[in-house]
């Protein structure tokens, strides 16, 4: 089990050195460097000699990879271009903000979105799952930009109860942030809940038509008895790693949510520091976002075996 | 004893279809179980003995409704009552024993959490009276280490250790019925015959009624008081079990019987023509009809009723039984099969093949050096004349269906070579293959379901071998798929018809024609009949074994029913563990079998006659893996002569009859030993 655990912690840092070499090679291969993009028009002369010496372009790349990952290593991402500032500053309070939103989104919306598969799967075909089904599919198939939208002009235009936009600086505390996500985490947990509750819904209807669960009928196991000890335990395993899925997305990949919703999070501040060529901050965004995937589904994966006797006793006798 | 328990009146369960039509698929059941009886349900798939084995509990199918009828249990409707009533009686006064155990027990939960459930439902006991009550009821179904066994989680068993498992759940609640769907089905037959044995035990220990759901009338024959037999919906024949077994009076149970390949008897078994009619297509007249040899005018337009024999104390529906009953008794005819072995003519041989499932190690890989583990099949020798049936016989895991993997060069073989006609050696693999050789062996597979391609016609189907192998196009294509259809006895109106809707037997025969398209030297089956009905089994056999003595074709046919490896061989293998353990000609091994292996392997066939008891001479013990050393069968032989068979790898020796076997034991004091 140990030796399982240590592989896959090995072959996720594999993965992120991977990453960490296609970013750096991606940046270099691009046509200018961080100084050209920097200084823009003014990029020549003394100027531009300053400024490659301040960034150290001058120094063979393999060198600079080396340097770069020896940094990240200690934690240290290096310096932004366009404030200037460690990029460990700038992205502190967008983890924190990033955070805020996905554990929000997560405590409403899985929860939510197990409890709605169950329904339509136990009722299936009748008015719940067909009343249910029929939002859910719905939610699911309005992109985000318009559903966000429209509940920014219904909310907050119209009925004018919450900001429309979030107008606060990165560094707001969490309680100060708390009263403007609550359109953000509608929006996205409209998407993320339709899409798991499908999911659990499929996975629910799969045992309840299975042998076992006949079974237990047979033994006269009462219903939600059954339920709860016979079918949810077994339905919901394979849910662990769509929930990871969804967890690794809210935190980096709800870009579209974060800019219509003006949020600071770390989705905006990808395409921020993209449009800026701010490169040094796009590389670090590129290894945490890498680093939060790869972490997520380790944990899902070890606690998929971990509850499931069956893959248990596998690695046991391996 | 003449208490009835539970009565079925009237009973009809349909569907309604895609059309709004109502469908039935059970029709005007009425039967009684008395107390302390044994019932046997039998039919074949379709037939609805399991939709009627589940109403008997009141639990119909999702999709499926009662149309009328009741089940009657001590005085009162199962079908009328609610949820709450029922888990009142399901486990505690009816309990279930369902088919594959596997699946019937819920995979996150332990052993002892499964049974202590049904015992906390349905008995007053405390935590400690139930704890010593599941190591009880595990003793009593026979498992090793009670003590251990309930902290285990269901695929930690084998087969036959889930299944008695579920018979320990069973009789958990003290049911007055237990009722068993196909409990013994996908079992080995060694497992089947012990699993037999401890419900008939359990039958008479506790005197509880039994209801037996089976397409298996071996497994009918030995557990049963009286028999139903099921076709299309409908009881046809009802009555005590050695009258229906014996001098059965209704056409189709006459048909059936003599369609089972048997043990004692050499050649084919004769087959019933057609198949059974699916539920909606049954016309107004006997659902019989079109398959029965006593058919008259008056069957076809008009549906015989159920009538009772007081004389028989049977039940038949049928207008002509009068005329089975003239017949008397069941005579066994089989059709001889020609021989058509070229002796000396060698189309190919096996010479010390070892197969190995084992993955090489990523360094291995690298110094190109072949993992040392113990390989899942050995040292197998086989030389196979052109025109000869040769089946590999063995229960699950013996290896059989390796071999014919790698013979199909599926498999990549570890050691030893395998040659073709003129001793060339064919390649262990696929890609270095010429293709005139896989042009020249095919493979048949069990489930033609999942062999045939559900999106192409029949002609499609037809089509791929003649066109990859022959080049054929156009006119000289269709005549040739058209010949096919003609040698499996399939009309030209089949080329248009996806699987989907074609009949098991007429599926399989697709499969046959699309095998012989290839016009092959050797044909591979692995287990052609296992998926079919009894009826359909016996035609699909005498196609294959008419289509030999055409063609002059060669198989190699890998099987678990002994039976029917009787009926279609010229010569049989046995296997156990990957390694072979007796072979010769199968008049022989059948007649005379010398090694303890293949003794312990036919004793436990169950034969369609209550009067042939199983012989139950070695445990039914699962073993994962072939011993490192010596004897392949050291775990389970009841002849062990001790530390040899542990340590040294018995040597061949051939018998008078011209059996080969492997064993320390001479083998003519073998046959003295079985006389004992």
């Amino acid at each position: 089990m140990l030796l399982l655990i240590l592989k896959r912690i090995g072959l996720g840092l594999i993965t992120l050195f991977i990453v960490s070499l296609i970013t750096f090679v991606g940046v270099e291969v691009l046509p200018g460097d961080a100084c050209t993009t920097y200084l823009e028009r003014e990029a020549y002369g003394p100027a531009l000699d300053a400024c490659i010496k301040r960034l150290g372009l001058d120094i063979p790349s393999y060198q600079r990879y080396l340097d770069w990952a020896a940094n990240v290593v200690r934690g240290d991402f290096g310096y932004s271009l366009s404030g200037e500032m460690p990029i460990n500053e700038v992205l502190g309070p967008r983890v924190k903000n990033s955070l805020v939103l996905a554990s929000v989104s997560i405590l409403i919306g899985i929860p939510l979105a197990i409890v709605l598969g169950i329904i339509t799967a136990l009722w299936r075909d009748k008015l719940p799952d067909i009343i249910i089904s029929t939002i859910t599919i719905f939610s699911m198939t309005i992109p985000e930009f318009i559903s966000a939208t429209l509940l920014i002009l219904i909310v907050a235009i119209w009925l004018g109860w919450l900001p429309g936009i979030v107008i606060i600086p990165s560094d707001a505390t969490f309680y100060e942030l708390l009263s403007n996500i609550i359109l953000p985490v509608v929006a996205i947990s409209m998407i993320m809940t339709a899409h798991m509750a499908r999911m659990v819904r499929s996975s629910v209807i799969q045992v309840m038509a299975s042998d076992y669960v006949q079974m237990a009928i047979l033994k006269g196991v009462p219903y939600w008895k059954m339920v709860f000890r016979h079918v949810l335990p077994n339905a919901l395993l394979p849910a662990i790693n769509v929930v990871a899925l969804t967890i690794a997305w809210l935190l980096g990949g709800v870009v579209v949510t974060e800019v219509v919703f003006n949020y600071p999070g770390l989705g905006r501040l990808v395409i921020e520091s993209i449009s800026n060529r701010d490169l040094p901050v796009v590389q670090a965004l590129a290894i945490i976002l890498a680093s939060i995937y790869v972490g997520i589904n380790l944990i899902a994966d070890l606690m998929t075996l971990m509850l499931n006797p069956r893959l248990k006793s596998l690695q046991i006798k391996k | 004893m003449n208490e009835i328990i539970e009565s079925v009146k009237n009973l009809s369960i349909g569907f309604n279809s895609q059309t709004g039509k109502q469908i039935s698929i059970l029709r005007n059941v009425t039967t009684n179980i008395k107390k302390g009886e044994t019932v046997g349900i039998v039919g074949e798939s379709g037939s609805g003995k399991s939709t009627l084995a589940l109403a008997m509990m009141g639990y119909i199918k999702q999709g499926l409704f009662a149309l009328e009828g009741e089940c009657i249990f001590k005085s009162e409707d199962l079908l009328k009552m609610n949820s709450r009533q029922l888990e009142k009686i399901r486990g505690r006064k009816i309990a279930m024993i369902p088919q594959n155990a596997g699946q019937a027990l819920t995979p996150n939960l332990k052993i002892g959490y499964q049974i202590d459930e049904a015992l906390k439902l349905h008995t007053d006991l405390n935590k400690n009276e139930r704890d010593n009550k599941i190591s009880e009821l595990l003793n009593k179904v026979r498992l090793p280490s009670p003590e251990t066994m309930a902290f285990r989680y269901p695929h930690e068993l084998s087969g036959g250790q889930q299944q008695r498992v579920a018979v320990a759940m069973a009789l958990a609640g003290k049911p007055d019925l237990l009722l068993l769907d196909e409990p013994t089905t996908g079992l080995d037959v060694t497992t089947q015959a012990h699993v037999l044995e401890l419900l008939r035990f359990i039958a008479k220990d506790t005197g509880t009624s039994m209801i037996y759901v089976s397409h298996d009338l071996g497994a009918i024959a030995q557990v049963s008081d009286r028999i139903v037999v099921m076709y299309a919906g409908e009881i046809v024949l009802e009555g005590p079990a050695r009258k229906i077994l014996k001098e059965p009076i209704h056409p189709y149970t006459f048909g059936l019987l003599k369609s089972i390949p048997k043990l004692s008897l050499t050649g084919l078994p004769d087959s019933m023509p057609g198949s059974q009619p699916q539920p909606g297509s049954i016309s107004d007249g006997c659902s019989f009809y079109e398959r029965c040899n006593l058919a008259s005018d008056k069957c076809k337009n008009n549906s015989p009723e159920l009538e009772y024999l007081n004389n028989l104390d049977t039940s038949v529906r049928c207008f002509n039984h009068k005329d089975l009953i003239q017949e008397n008794k069941l005579h066994h005819s089989t059709i001889t099969r020609k021989d058509t072995v070229q002796k000396n003519n060698n189309v190919l041989n096996l010479k010390d093949v070892s197969i190995t499932y084992a993955k090489q190690k990523f360094f291995d890989q690298l110094l190109n050096k072949i993992s040392d583990e113990n390989p899942t099949v050995k040292d197998i020798n086989l030389d196979i004349n052109k025109g000869e049936t040769i089946a590999l016989v063995g229960e699950s895991g013996s290896g059989k269906s390796t071999i014919l993997k790698s013979i199909a060069g599926l498999l990549k073989t570890k050691d030893g070579q395998i040659k073709f006609i003129n001793e060339r050696i064919l390649s262990s693999d696929l890609k270095l293959r010429d293709p005139n050789d896989l042009r020249a062996i095919q493979l048949i597979f069990q489930n033609p379901d999942e062999s045939l391609n559900p999106n192409h016609t029949v002609e499609q189907i037809l089509t791929q071998p003649l066109k990859l192998y022959f080049n054929l196009t156009g006119n000289e294509l269709k005549k040739n798929i058209i010949d096919l259809l003609k040698k499996v006895r399939l009309g030209e109106f089949y080329m248009s018809r996806y699987p989907r809707q074609l009949s098991g037997g007429e599926k399989q025969r697709v499969a046959v024609a699309r095998a012989f398209a290839a016009k092959p030297d050797i044909i591979l089956c692995d287990e052609v009949t296992s998926a079919l009905d009894v009826s359909v089994q016996a035609a699909v056999l005498n196609l294959l074994q008419k289509l030999k003595e055409d063609l002059g074709t060669t198989y190699i046919f890998v099987s678990h029913d002994l039976a029917v490896v009787r009926a279609i061989s010229d010569r049989v293998a046995v296997l156990y563990q990957g390694r072979l353990c007796e072979i010769g000609p199968s008049q022989n091994v059948y007649n005379y079998p010398s090694h303890p292996y293949t003794e312990v392997l036919l004793g436990a066939v169950l034969e369609p006659d209550p009067d042939i008891k199983p012989k139950l001479v070695a445990e039914d013990i699962v073993e994962e893996k072939p011993p490192e050393k010596g004897c392949s069968f050291q775990g389970r032989c009841p002849r062990k002569l001790g530390d040899i068979c542990n340590k040294e790898v018995p040597p061949w020796q051939i018998g008078e009859n011209g059996n080969a076997i492997r064993c320390h034991i001479k083998i003519n004091e073998l046959k003295n030993l079985q006389n004992v």
